[in-house]
């Protein structure tokens, strides 16, 4: 029986010939990555379990991002990120991206892909959810717990249950007013928050292959929303160009055999999708942006891992170029190569920096920022009775700030949209 | 541990999440402390709604007055099971209240690594759906050789996943102690 490509790639790790869905492997990890909430804990239990002599495993296959709480007076976030100062300097280690220094990255799923940590076929373990953003990159990449890390930063090695694979096709071309964010947003609503609990999820199709690297990691980020164990795109030509433009070569592409088991299969004709929210507080409470159109709003917030990358800002753009914003709207590069690039990319000879503050947006640092609130003097932070649009991915009580504010999810066309009118607004009207 | 494990069985019904095993309330108690963490044998799964406890009837406490240990060690639950919060101290509390065992449908990720790495009890999985075909007091045995469960009230036999190396991890005491034994460390 043939297998998916995240049984291939487990079973790679695990020096097997094959893997089946249910059995449990021990695997080689080729990256950790951690950050500043999550890091200093696992740091703590990796030298309470390996002694104050521990060894991390490898070097060079350990890297961590400072990004979550990051341009904030709070003196517990600033001690964790001084943690991690002193242990990459204790250990002299390579892939530390220290903030306040020309290395400093912003978010760690997009850094990763940026600065190379994404390689096909690969295994990629990180101390949050939302690691399987990396499978955008035909590789297996999920997020663990402290002490799992530890555990990784003292052998290398992770157990894990080969997930069942569920396979999601996208058939024909995205309309102009659709994103990747739609169509993930539009699975959620199909399948629910614990519709992939302990799965693959596998993306492929037309409107898949047509979209660039950025758009999949929209797709694969929010696989967790689902309860997802990973989310995967296998190589093509578009991930192959990336890699070859920043130096990624000698990768193994790896691919799903046509008999392949899968759990189940869904087929979608994107043209019968609609713009599409998630209105509060699930990611799975899904709707047309049709439906809840009208709705007031008191702030718009382009940023984050799924919604803070160039092309969630290039087509935000489009939608303000010569508009003025209604209500406070923030735009949070997710990478500090993002925050350059709004300088240099351009509408009709017009930077996109230029378009989003004529427009009157807020441009503020790189980092995750609002997404999860944060400090309390976090930019963008959602405050009692806030009603939110965002391109983030998480809209649970609390989840941007205030547990009494609502936010709804949506794509960045759909958000600027809204910004210009302060309701939600439909991105054709603009397009 | 042993091979086979006999016990009382617990049933409860899908996506039973994390702050229905230990309300967040209930974190505040030191887990090394023997005394302090009685406490979380005591709250276990007293968040699950009255009509949902102990099903098919439900209305049976998993604890009872001010017991920390249950007179159920097995539980059998649906899909989803410890969705939610990331919190360790869900398959903990679990252990303290003498629960060895849990058999469900599905679990959420974190919550299946944390029993495991933790040493803090075995979660199976069945190849069909059992929270609908075993009820709350009937006497299980658990084989976890031959990854079958008999109900020996109706004497019917179910077959689980294997557990491939879970099973060793938990019978070592978690992660660090499994890759100790095993020179792994
Ligand atoms: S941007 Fe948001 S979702 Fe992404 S890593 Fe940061 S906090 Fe998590």
């Amino acid at each position: 029986m043939g297998m998916t490509i995240t049984e291939k790639i487990l079973a790679k790790a695990a020096q097997r010939k094959n893997v089946v869905a249910g059995e449990t492997v021990w695997l080689n990890v080729d990256i950790l990555m951690t950050h500043d909430v999550c890091g200093p804990p696992t740091v703590a239990i990796w030298k309470k379990e390996f002694g104050e002599q521990a060894k991390v495993w490898d070097k060079q296959k350990l890297v961590i991002f400072p990004d979550h709480y990051i341009f904030t007076k709070n003196a517990h976030a600033n001690r964790n990120v001084s943690v991690l100062r002193q242990f990459a300097a204790d250990y002299n280690l390579p892939n530390y991206y220290d903030v306040g220094t020309e290395r400093y990255k912003g978010v760690c799923h997009l850094a990763l892909a940026e600065e190379g940590f994404n390689v096909p076929g690969t295994v990629l373990i990180g101390t949050d959810s939302h690691t399987c953003t990396s499978g955008a990159f035909g590789m297996f990449a999920t997020g663990v717990g402290n002490t799992d890390a530890a555990f990784i930063l003292g052998t290398g090695k992770i157990w894990e249950k080969i997930p069942e694979s569920m396979k999601f096709t996208f058939n024909g071309t995205l309309p102009e007013y659709l994103t990747a964010k739609d169509l993930i947003l539009h699975i959620l609503g199909d399948i629910t928050t614990d519709g992939a609990t302990y799965r693959a999820m596998e993306f492929d199709g037309e409107a898949i292959e047509a979209m660039n690297m950025f758009e999949r990691m929209t797709l694969t980020n929010m696989a967790i929303e689902a309860g997802g164990m990973n989310g995967i795109i296998a190589v093509d030509q578009v991930t192959r160009n990336y890699l070859n433009d920043i130096g990624v070569t000698g990768y193994e592409e790896l691919y799903s055999d046509k008999d392949a088991l899968y759990h189940s299969k869904f087929n979608y004709d994107v043209s019968k999708i609609e713009p599409t929210v998630a209105k509060p507080h699930s990611p799975d409470n899904r709707d047309t942006v049709k439906n809840v159109e009208g709705t007031a709003l008191t702030k718009c917030y382009i940023g984050s891992c799924t919604g803070g990358k160039i092309t969630d800002f290039q087509f935000a753009a489009k939608i303000l170029f010569g508009q003025k914003v209604k209500v406070p709207t923030f735009i949070v590069p997710a990478s500090t190569k993002v925050a350059k690039q709004l300088d240099v990319e351009t509408i009709n000879g017009i930077t996109l920096k230029e378009i989003f503050v004529n427009a009157g947006c807020v441009i503020a640092e790189s980092s995750c920022a609002a997404c999860l609130g944060g400090p309390s003097d976090t930019i963008g932070r959602s405050v009692e009775g806030d009603v939110v649009i965002s391109t983030t991915n998480r809209n649970f009580p609390g989840r941007m700030g205030s547990k009494n504010s609502q936010v709804y999810l949506a794509s960045p066309l759909t958000v600027a949209s809204s910004a210009v009118t302060g309701k939600i607004t439909d991105p054709r009207k603009f397009l | 541990m042993e091979n086979l494990i006999v016990g009382k069985a617990y049933v409860l019904g899908d996506n039973i999440d994390t702050d229905q095993i230990i309300p967040a309330e209930h974190l505040v108690y030191s887990t090394s402390d023997p005394e302090e963490l009685k406490k979380y044998g005591h709250f276990a799964l007293s968040s699950v709604p009255i009509d949902k406890a102990g099903l098919p009837e439900g209305g049976k406490l998993f604890i009872s007055g001010d017991n920390y240990q249950s007179e159920y060690n097995i539980i059998i639950g649906g899909s989803n099971f410890g969705c939610g919060s990331s919190r360790e101290h869900a398959p903990l509390a679990l252990q303290v209240a003498g629960v060895k065992v849990v058999i469900a449908e599905s679990y959420a990720r974190i919550f299946y690594r944390n029993a495991v790495d933790g040493g803090f009890l075995i979660p199976y999985e069945g190849t069909e759906k059992l929270n609908d075909k075993i009820k709350t007091g009937d006497k299980i045995e658990v084989d976890l050789i031959d990854n079958k469960i008999k109900n020996l009230n109706s004497g019917k036999e179910y077959q689980l996943r294997p557990l491939g190396s879970v099973y060793d991890i938990v019978n070592s005491g978690g992660i660090f102690n499994y890759a100790r034994q095993n020179k792994m460390i």
